[in-house]
């Protein structure tokens, strides 16, 4: 079973291209991190599976149904979306933004919410006395914590996360890294993560795209595209990456 | 937070209600209504008419200084009010259009618009140009002529008389006068003018008591151009059926009043501060000749007064004025930050009323609107529009585009956005807006007066006319305390409708 399929999809804003006819797959329980240069396209590609672009020509497909116009909002629920510094609002407390779209729900229940809100905290490690605090009022690891809780607060079949660390000091950011795979193994969901460095694509996923220049250049383990590059450009990209021990030379 | 924003939005309409109804009460007896131009004889004569149709046992009310000719006389057309005193020449003039000024003549044009005349009232109030007694002496002017060979002397000029046919521009013509284009000032405002030295020529009444007391020295009109003003009163021509006792009236004033009587009661309001209604009910009774003026009450008591009665009346207009802004200007806002093409032309409509002085704006509703509140809420309603569309709208833009697309991004629909993201993020912004129109009504209600609206405004241009700084003092204090009140009370309000998380931001 499939969570999501992008099936030949491009996009241009005006002369300038910025997918060219791109396929992916992610299955059901697969954690796949895209990752790519910056302005390689693979933000456009997350947006497009929300609907917030929608492609000139392909198919995306979340589950069973296929994402335009009419379905992109019900998709969108079904979908957590978790954003760098979190996105959070800033008039709303921590727990008001992550019930804010259950409680619009018509079936809302607070007792269940407010079971759930724990639950949620406790998984991400966020103290239960935060939950009262405005965004403002948080550090940036708290806040992401947060905007994870906000996307995992209708239990969403799939998972994107769009440089969800990128903010965040190393030692801030190590920790989530870890908080982050753990909450993943736990939940057994479909996560989709982009990032532009490859230690955090390798730890966070099962498996990793290179993307460049709105195509994709190979599909892997970490392992896969670093013995058997399929370009060129992912064994420099893989280089780029420079690991402690090279720093100290 | 939302329970707040409810307990206030009903505090604001329960004083909005009180306010109406308080200032309503006064209208329901449907009394008959006396108008006046905006300068002393005209109130003081207006109020003789009111006094003497009281005497009748007929309710009657005087709507005082509701402008100039142009806005009493449509006033006067529309029903607004029932009668208003006027001089021949400017009814021939300026309302009939024709040379003849002769009493029939003028009754013939008026009779098909419904409107009909007394007899004089026994003087005759020209125009006339007068220059300080010392650039008299110093340049030998006795006589308008006189003024051709000078034209470096300096020209103030009542608003009116600048326009008229049968002011400025005919009299240069006439004369062949070759002054420059001469400064508009506030008539009262002319004597202190040309006292100081600012100015060298200015139009008088020929009944004014300032002449006088400023000695000035009134020029001849040695080519006879200014046309009869023979004091009169223009009422609507079905008035002495439905008031009976109006006949009567219309005798008791026909001759009543000679020239030199009339300058006296205008020194009397003018230069001694008497009220009109004391000057024109001592005229009546036959004291008009005794000048002993009445002592005035404090500056302080004289405020506390004009609070108690012009308060409830000014607060009205700018609550329900702001009310209607609020109404119409958010959703317009709304429209204009979601339709970015409507956006542009509806800002550059409201922009465009706002570049309308508030004068001309409250008078282009009277012909629609009549006079009286009404109007004077409409114009109020369109001023306090912009400030509200405009920032309700750079409230909406400047949400960040990450937020904007966050709220898209979890599945809100355009209306949860809205209400549950989007206006509360915008809402400091949008209050503050708010804040402004509020602030600019209280002021501009003060200008509202001058179409007969009540309110605070109403001893300002009292004041205006009779160049009597306490009076003006009496109705700017009450305005400028409300509008720091206004300015107080939306810090608080502010706490209740901004969320907290905004609240130590920025």
């Amino acid at each position: 079973m499939t969570a999501l399929a992008l099936e030949r999809v491009t996009k241009a804003y005006g002369p300038r291209t910025v997918i060219h006819e791109t396929s992916l797959e992610v299955a059901a329980g697969e954690r796949v991190a895209l990752i790519g240069p910056s302005g390689c396209g693979k933000s456009t590609l997350l947006r497009m599976i929300l609907g917030l672009v929608l492609p000139d020509t392909g198919i995306v497909r979340v589950g069973e149904t296929e994402v335009n116009e009419e379905t992109s909002r019900a998709v969108r629920r079904r979908v957590g979306y978790v954003i760098q510094d979190g996105g959070l609002f800033p008039h709303l407390t921590a727990e008001e933004n992550v019930t804010l779209v259950a409680r619009l729900r018509d079936d809302a229940d607070p007792a269940s919410m407010r079971a759930r809100v724990r639950e949620l905290a406790a998984l991400v490690r966020l103290p239960e006395g935060l939950l009262s605090r405005h965004p403002l009022a948080l550090s940036g690891g708290e806040r992401q914590r947060v905007g994870l809780m906000r996307a995992l607060m209708l239990d969403p079949e799939l998972l994107l996360l769009d440089e969800p660390l990128g903010a965040l000091d190393p030692i801030v950011r190590a920790r989530l890294q870890e908080d982050l795979r753990d909450a993943f193994g736990k939940l057994g969901k479909s996560v989709l993560v982009v990032t532009h460095d490859m230690a955090e694509a390798a730890y966070l996923a099962d498996a990793i795209v290179v993307m460049r220049d709105g195509a994709l250049l190979q599909r892997g383990t970490m392992k896969e595209l670093s013995t058997s590059p399929a370009h060129p450009f992912v064994a420099e990209f893989l280089g780029a990456q420079r690991t402690l021990a090279e720093a100290l030379e | 937070m939302k329970r707040a924003a409810c307990v206030v939005a009903l505090a604001l309409l329960a004083i909005a209600g009180w306010a109406l109804t308080s200032s309503a009460s006064a209208s329901d007896a449907k009394p008959m209504r006396v108008g006046s131009k905006r300068f002393v004889e005209s109130y003081v004569l207006a109020e003789m008419v009111t006094q003497l149709v009281r005497q009748q046992g007929v309710a009657a009310q005087h709507d005082q200084g509701l402008g100039g000719t142009a806005v009493v006389f449509r006033a006067l057309e529309d029903g607004s009010i029932d009668v208003y005193p006027e001089y021949t020449g400017t009814i021939a003039e300026t309302v009939v259009k024709s040379g003849a000024s002769d009493l029939p003549a003028l009754r013939a044009a008026l009779a098909p618009r419904g409107l009909a005349l007394s007899e004089s009232l026994g003087f005759e109030n020209t125009y006339a140009l007068a220059v300080s007694r010392a650039v008299a002496t110093r340049l030998g002017l006795t006589k308008i002529s006189d003024l051709v060979a000078h034209p470096e002397l300096r020209v103030a000029l009542s608003n009116e008389f600048v326009g008229r046919r049968d002011g400025w521009p005919g009299l240069v013509e006439r004369y062949g006068l070759r002054f420059p284009s001469p400064k508009a000032i506030d008539h009262a405002l002319a004597y202190e003018a040309i006292s100081r030295g600012e100015t060298d020529v200015v139009d008088v009444y020929t009944t004014d008591a300032k002449i006088a007391r400023f000695d000035l020295v009134v020029l001849a009109d040695d080519l006879h151009f200014f046309p009869p003003y023979e004091a009169v009163l223009v009422y609507r021509a079905d008035l002495p059926r439905r008031v009976p006792g109006f006949a009567r009236v219309l005798d008791r004033m026909h001759g009543a009043i000679d020239a030199s009587a009339m300058q006296r009661m205008n020194a009397r309001a003018d230069l001694d501060g008497v009220p009109f209604a004391r000057v024109a009910e001592d005229f009546l009774a036959g004291a008009g000749a005794s000048t002993r003026p009445s002592a005035r009450v404090g500056l302080l008591a004289g405020t506390l007064e004009v609070v108690r009665r012009h308060g409830p009346r000014h607060l009205m207009l700018v609550v329900v004025s702001l009310a209607m802004s609020i109404l119409v200007g958010l959703p317009l806002g709304i429209l204009a930050y979601s339709r970015r093409r409507i956006g542009v032309a509806v800002l550059g409509i409201a922009g465009v009323v706002q570049t309308i002085p508030s004068l001309a704006l409250f008078c282009f509703f009277i012909p629609l609107l009549g006079i009286g509140p009404v109007p004077a809420l409409a114009a109020l309603f369109l001023y306090g529009l912009l400030p509200i569309i405009r920032n309700t709208y750079a409230g909406l833009v400047s949400i960040p585009a990450d937020l904007r697309e966050a709220a898209v991004a979890i599945g809100l629909s355009p209306m949860e956005r809205l209400r549950h993201v989007e206006l509360p993020l915008a809402s400091r912004t949008i209050l503050a807006g708010i804040k402004t129109s509020a602030v600019v009504a209280v002021g501009s209600a003060t200008i509202a007066a001058f179409i007969g609206a009540g309110g605070f405004g109403e001893p300002i241009s009292t004041g205006l006319s009779l160049n009597d700084v306490t009076t003006i003092l009496e109705g700017a204090i009450p305005s400028a305390a409300m509008a720091l009140l206004v300015e107080a009370s939306f810090l608080l309000i502010e706490r209740f409708v901004v969320p907290q998380g905004l609240q130590h931001a920025r």
